[in-house]
């Protein structure tokens, strides 16, 4: 899968797509497919303070579980509702399935997130590994 | 992020401990259809198949209970016991009544060590008159077969490690019976549940096919030569013949799901040598009329003392998946037990799980918690199993 170039990509697996000062945040096709069948996902709730690099919630595939980490600081404004009774909608479009939507803290953290090319390359070589 | 793998492995035994990672003959094979693969008790195995192929953990153990998947298990071990004496042998090292065996029938049982807790559990088959096949899980291969050589020295038998001989396969789902019969000349409708035959499979003569498995489904397990070629021949030839049926492959991340919808043990987690038959639950398969086995006077005298423990069924009632390991808490939010496997159920679609808890906790209905990361949720003890397949209506 092409991955979106309109937005940025962690090491973690995340991807933050920002506008100004807002932005909203999922996990990537690498990470849903690595995952397997997503069964469960965690969020905080609104106005609640992201710090970057910091875990913010879970998601739980059958076998699973794994920490969210923030791709950036900021404040949660709104969260994805629908994935907490259809989480698999996170396999079948990790990059339309936003998880939560932010206030950005500080929009420029984002300039040392990868881009789409740096972060496909990442996920080659891991897989290299 | 970062993942946690629930599909814990059987802590190692010294004894157990291997330097490089074991493969089994399909090795390619999961690799060519790209399987995702992980280290189970030091054996690279697929746990999931890719989701482009119409699998997945949900997807491959829904055709399961439906339909029919394929499972490599060539990581499990086998020991032969033969000679004379291989019924008094296997009456020694096993807690189920090997005597009641017809030749062709099959029996789950476990090794026991003196204090009544767990060497194993093995699939006992009676091959022949004097024959005996020991089917035991792949982390406790070595361990095992030491166990079973030392235990046995006194008795006028053969003891062989035949685990590296065969690849085998578990055909497992209701329309396993049909899929197979088209690959051998074996009649399969004669072959009852726990019994096994020989037969030719796919042009190999001798096949000797089960009608066992771990998948608390109708199924056959076959031994087939573990050379590559062949291995791989007799993989693909069941996909090609089950096509019709819906086949799929199916990894470790199901095999664990579909036993414990049916609450059947997996070692380090269960059942181990820390915990006892009675803890366990397995009392009908313990046959203490048996005068002597290795365990049993330990057994009577932990039945005597009263349960401290007990494995119970628990279902979530609040929104969280138990874990391995997990604490379990009384309504008070005290810690009572733990948590032995605990996982989403995907046919029965709830969170479920087994646990060791108190007797005065394990009465279905009671109502505990599950501390999921640090946070108490409502949990029910609930009968097991939690899933029965149905009756054959003939």
């Amino acid at each position: 899968m092409a991955y979106p170039t309109d937005r940025k990509y962690t090491k973690e697996h995340e991807w933050i797509q920002a506008s100004g000062t807002t932005a909203a945040l999922g996990i990537t096709d690498h990470a849903q497919e690595s995952l397997g069948d997503i069964v469960f996902v965690e969020l905080p709730k609104v106005g609640a303070e992201l710090a970057a690099g910091k875990t913010f919630g879970t998601v739980e595939s059958v076998k699973a579980v794994s920490d969210l980490f923030a791709p950036a600081s900021g404040t949660v404004t709104e969260t994805n509702a629908d994935l907490a009774t259809s989480p698999e909608k996170v396999n079948k479009d990790p990059h339309g399935s936003w998880m939560l939507k932010i206030t950005l803290k500080n929009p420029r953290e984002l300039d040392g997130l990868l881009s789409a090319a740096d972060y496909e390359r990442f996920v080659a070589e891991e897989a290299g590994h | 992020m970062t993942e946690v793998w629930i599909l814990s492995s059987v802590e190692a035994t010294p004894a157990d401990t291997v330097s490089t990672v074991r493969k089994t003959a399909l090795n390619a094979v999961h690799r060519q259809m790209g399987a995702k693969m992980v280290d189970f008790n030091g054996w690279d195995m697929p746990v999931e198949y890719p989701a482009a192929i119409g699998c997945g953990i949900i997807n491959e153990h829904m055709a399961v209970r439906t339909g029919v998947g394929i499972f490599d298990v060539s990581h499990m071990g086998d020991i032969r016991l033969a000679g004379p004496g291989a019924l008094a042998a296997v009456q020694h090292i096993s807690m189920n009544d090997a005597s009641r065996l017809a030749v062709g029938q099959a029996q789950y049982s476990a090794l026991l060590y003196p204090q009544g807790t767990f060497v194993d559990d093995v699939i006992v088959h009676r091959l022949g008159e004097d024959e005996y096949l020991l089917v035991i899980n792949a982390g406790t291969r070595e361990k095992d077969f030491s166990w079973v050589r030392d235990n046995t020295r006194q008795f006028d038998c053969a003891v062989e490690n035949l685990s590296d001989d065969f690849t085998q396969i578990a055909i497992q789902g209701p329309k396993g019976v049909n899929v197979l019969q088209k690959l051998t000349d074996a009649d399969l409708s004669a072959v009852k549940f726990y019994w096994v035959t020989r037969g030719t499979v796919c042009g190999l003569s001798n096949i000797l096919i089960a009608r066992t498995g771990y998948t608390a489904e109708d199924g056959f397990e076959i031994y087939v030569p573990a050379d590559e070629a062949t291995s791989a021949r007799v993989w693909n030839e069941i996909l090609s013949a089950g096509k019709d049926f819906g086949i799929v492959p199916c990894g470790l991340g199901a095999r664990n799901t579909l036993r414990l919808e049916g609450k059947l043990p997996l070692y380090g987690h269960e059942i181990s040598d820390t915990i006892n038959v009675w803890e366990a639950g397995l009392d009908r398969f313990c046959k203490m009329e048996k005068p002597k086995f290795v365990g049993r006077a330990a057994l009577e005298k932990a039945k005597a003392a009263g349960l401290t423990r007990m494995l119970v069924g628990l279902e979530m009632t609040e929104r969280g998946i138990a874990r391995d390991g997990y604490r379990v808490l009384d309504d008070g939010d005290r810690e009572i037990g733990y948590v032995t496997s605990g996982s989403p159920a995907p046919f029965l679609k709830k969170n479920i799980a087994l646990a060791y808890v108190p007797p005065e906790s394990a009465t279905v209905g009671t109502a505990l918690k599950v501390e999921i990361r640090g946070q108490s949720v409502g949990a029910q003890v609930v009968p097991t199993p939690f899933y029965k397949r149905p009756k054959k209506s003939l």
